[in-house]
């Protein structure tokens, strides 16, 4: 038995699974502090299936406490910034394009020393131990308990970073300490910015994992935990409190990866309607589809495993509004606009069908007779037409979002989740079929209960002096080897493989990317 | 004109619109420019006119695989190292820097540099848009030599290259980048204030500045910045004659890297149905055709924008399922004449085609 937790923003959904099937289910309200409600919903989904916790082996949760932390800018620790790059980079120091008031959150305490490679492993300057010794004592009289390090092309060569992290870890033995290349990919601000998040976070991590370890034997249950990631795979707890930015939006991850469970398809589209956005997004080989640019974070720039989710502001409570010449851009039909704002969680409060004042798409699809709750009599009034227009505009919407995610000509099946999903009344275009699951509103707390692990490695080969498949098996070999630490066990494949030639230069120099992924221990899984 | 920090997003946005496609992503320079800016301060644009016949004007650029200036960013001071080289062996200071290159990231790398030094860049290029290789360039069809040109690298290693001819130039530079690390940047094609006024291409600073700020102050005002844009581009001298090509969706995206280049085709269907665009590529744009009749041709211009927000798209952003306009607009004279087409026509990029402007098309 196992129990899958997904944290939302309006609510925490919680599954029981035995093997394959659905034992019980169950929303709770998100809480403030988020750790009530996640151990609410599991009592709950132990109270419904008439359980004893200690049955339960595992328990995956996907939380927003870290998304949440960096988002508002509270909780975080001040980060001493170490870079191993000089000379190169200086021309463009950490933190620059974050936003003013995360910088002065972070702290500004940024040590630029020499060292760092070239893509083919040549030193750019030789490790300077007295200069990272100096800055790590400066750190230390700060009185400061995270540290990031990036060092150029540790994905190349981590040995720089692994050198600097051994004096930190003898002068500051109790600091938190993140090096770039356990994180993020080649580009090296993107991957310092991770490094970073991932330092300040570390206090809370460690915070968040006793509590929920401290919740779960308050109730009982004592089982191996897992937290989800934001590529759809799982990290032991004990992993988080060293990655806590690996995290960060895994909440779409877990609906896509709870509807292909549901459905057992491994490619189609997922379309997640909630309250305030419809969250599209693709599934390729039961995974979803990567985002291949840059991602922002509370406005910092980031290049992590994140899903390539196309949100849009499409949902249960969003506003409904006639269009007019100012908002015309926005509508399909040019008839209605719909969004992007919304009543959110105060549904059951603002919307009309509940006795308030905001015309929503809910009041819509009850006026159309396409859902029935509330007082249907509230929307009695409105025009047939304009609900016609609405629904249509909804839909349309919906098509629109389905097209810019597909990746190929070809339709493919759509799979409808989340609460909002009784909202879709026709065949969506590009479908080749429409599927909406049993259990569709909590296919998140599904997905997150799924058992696997990834090991991934990004680095640059150079053919002209390591012949191709020395290159990939070595690129595969490392991949396998931290889907393992990651704790896989069993049934590990290869999910991806990326060779891109560097581009404008004469020479073999090709980036190589592997991701793998592999099942938990079976007796965690089942 | 003056451009401030508060323009450089401006630029570098009309700097990707030039770039056709290519000239590596802006957002790194557009970072270092900022950076340079709010230490050194704001940098001017001068009218050529304004340069004295015997001035010494040096382009700058940034050189090296993308991916890897990702990883390892400059150390900022390269090309004013590599400046310094070539007025050493000059025996003379530059009077003002100035871009090879308008399209993407080599448009903002010169300003980087005069913002440093706090010298002037003429409002000039050599090249209207971008190009994939140093040759490229209208200095170069004007028989001007790209050497004496001096290669630096992060750690201030500096090349000096002097070759018979600028295939060698371009061919050692790049054995030098590699060499680097595969990122360095560079100063070359030194020449007089007279020199570009003949062979340099006009205003094309400014006209990236006004074609961001176009395309910003649209959006901002919730109209359509394509009619804008192409209102504005109907104003300008050279750039006159444009068109939005195709309006519809990418259904289709191939490309490879081949010897060192990104090259592929993008077909975009026309809203409504119907007309297909197919949209050839090497790092640049190259030809637009419809239902297999040209519609724009290199060096005319060919922009791959979004559809909303008219944000230029790059040959390695295009995806399937996006909305896209195509615009076409008209290259600069300088480089429409016979002599140019030689160094930068149809033929130069393998296409069996001659040159036809797009506003005969």
């Amino acid at each position: 038995m196992r129990i899958g937790v997904d944290v939302g923003g309006t609510n925490t959904d919680a599954v029981l699974l035995n093997g394959k099937r659905i034992v019980s289910s169950t929303k709770a309200a998100t809480t403030v502090d988020v750790t009530t409600g996640i151990v609410q919903a599991i009592r709950e989904v132990l109270r419904k299936a008439t359980l004893l916790p200690g049955d339960v082996k595992s328990v995956m949760i996907g939380t927003t406490h870290f998304t949440n932390a960096f988002v508002e800018g509270k909780r975080l620790l001040e980060v001493g910034i170490i870079r191993i790059a000089a000379p190169a980079t200086l021309s463009l120091l950490p933190l620059i394009g974050w936003p003013k008031e995360l910088g002065n959150a972070i702290g500004r305490h940024v040590y630029l020393v020499p060292g760092g490679y070239d893509y083919d492993g040549r030193e750019i300057a030789a490790f300077d131990e007295a200069a990272v010794r100096e800055a790590v004592l400066d750190i230390r009289r700060k009185g400061l308990r995270a540290v990031a390090i990036t060092s150029v092309f540790s994905s190349v060569n981590a040995d720089m970073e692994t050198a600097a992290a051994a004096i930190v870890g003898e002068l500051m033995p109790e600091a938190h300490v993140t090096l770039s290349h356990e994180i993020g990919r080649v580009g090296l601000l993107e991957r310092e910015n991770a490094a970073i998040m991932n330092a300040a976070l570390s206090d809370l991590s460690s915070q968040v994992i006793k509590s929920f370890r401290k919740a779960l034997s308050d109730l009982g249950v004592h089982a191996a935990f897992f937290i989800s990631q934001n590529d759809g795979t799982l990290m032991a707890a004990d992993v988080v409190e060293r990655f806590p930015v690996l995290t960060i939006a895994s909440g779409p991850t877990n609906s896509m990866r709870g509807a292909a469970f549901l459905t057992e398809k491994t490619d189609a589209i997922i379309v997640d309607i909630g309250g305030t956005t419809a969250d599209v997004g693709a599934l390729t080989n039961g995974f979803p589809r990567e985002s291949s640019v840059a991602v922002n974070i509370g406005g910092v720039r980031t290049n992590f495993r994140m899903p390539d989710i196309l949100a849009i502001g499409v949902g249960g409570g969003s506003i409904i509004r006639e269009a007019g010449p100012e908002n015309r851009r926005t509508s399909i039909g040019g008839r209605v606009t719909i969004g992007p704002d919304s009543v959110g969680y105060e549904l059951t409060e603002k919307a009309l069908v509940f006795g308030g004042t905001s015309l929503t798409l809910t009041d819509i699809a009850v006026a159309a007779g396409v859902i029935s709750i509330g007082e249907p009599a509230k929307v009695a009034h409105l025009d047939k037409a304009f609900v016609a227009d609405a629904l249509e505009e909804m839909h349309c919407r919906l098509d629109d979002a389905i097209d810019r995610m597909k990746t190929s000509f070809e339709s493919v099946p759509v799979i409808l989740v989340g609460g909002g999903s009784a909202l879709v009344k026709r065949a969506l275009a590009g479908a080749s079929e429409m599927v909406v699951p049993e259990n569709a509103g909590v296919a998140n707390a599904i997905g997150a209960a799924i058992a696997q692990v990834s090991g991934e490695l990004d680095r640059v080969y150079n053919f002209d002096t390591c012949a191709r498949d020395v290159a990939l098996s070595d690129a595969r070999d490392i991949a396998f080897a931290r889907a393992r630490e990651a704790g896989a066990r069993d049934n590990i494949r290869v999910l991806d493989v990326e060779e891109v030639p560097l581009a404008y230069l004469p020479g073999g120099a090709v980036r190589i990317r592997v991701k793998v992924v592999g099942d938990l221990p079976v007796e965690l899984g089942a | 004109m003056k451009l401030e920090l508060e323009d450089v997003e401006d630029f570098a946005r009309g700097a990707a619109f030039l770039g056709a496609g290519g000239g590596g992503d802006p957002y790194i320079g557009r970072l270092m420019l900022e950076q340079a800016m709010a230490q050194f301060g704001p940098v001017t644009f001068v009218d050529i006119e304004d340069i004295d016949d015997d001035a010494l004007l040096v382009p700058a650029a940034m050189f090296g695989a993308p991916t890897v200036i990702v990883e390892k960013l400059p150390n900022g001071s390269e090309a004013e190292k590599a400046l310094q080289a070539l007025e050493t062996f000059l025996g003379r200071k530059a009077t003002a820097i100035m871009p090879a290159e308008i399209g993407g990231v080599n448009a903002l790398l010169p300003v980087v540099l005069a913002s440093r030094l706090g010298l002037p860049v003429v409002d000039c290029d050599g090249m209207g848009r971008a190009f994939p290789e140093l040759q490229m360039v209208t200095f170069s069809i004007f028989g001007h030599s790209a050497s004496p040109l001096a290669v630096t690298d992060e750690a201030g290693n500096t090349v000096l290259i002097t070759a018979r001819n600028d295939a060698d130039a371009e061919r050692l530079a790049r054995h030098t980048v590699l060499a680097m690390g595969a990122s360095a940047q560079i100063c070359c094609y030194p020449m007089s204030g007279a020199d570009v006024k003949v062979c340099g291409v006009r205003g094309t600073l400014t006209l990236a500045f006004e074609i961001g700020r176009t395309i910003r102050i649209a959006r901002e005002s919730h109209k359509d910045p394509f009619s804008d844009l192409l209102s504005y581009l109907e104003r300008t001298e050279y750039y006159g004659k444009c068109k939005i090509l195709a309006d519809g969706r990418i259904i289709d995206v191939r490309r490879e890297t081949r010897m060192g280049f990104a090259i592929g085709t993008v077909k975009i269907e026309q809203t409504g149905g119907g007309r297909i665009t197919e949209v050839q590529f090497q790092n640049e744009n190259l030809v637009a055709r419809s239902d297999g009749q040209v519609k724009a041709i290199v060096p005319d211009l060919i922009t791959v924008m979004d559809r909303e927000t008219a944000e230029p798209i790059t040959t390695e952003g295009l995806k399937f399922g996006q909305r896209v306009k195509v615009i076409g607009t008209s290259a600069p004279p300088i480089l429409r004449t016979p002599e140019a087409l030689k160094v930068v026509g149809p033929r130069c990029f393998g296409l069996d085609e001659d040159f036809s402007p797009i506003e005969t098309l």
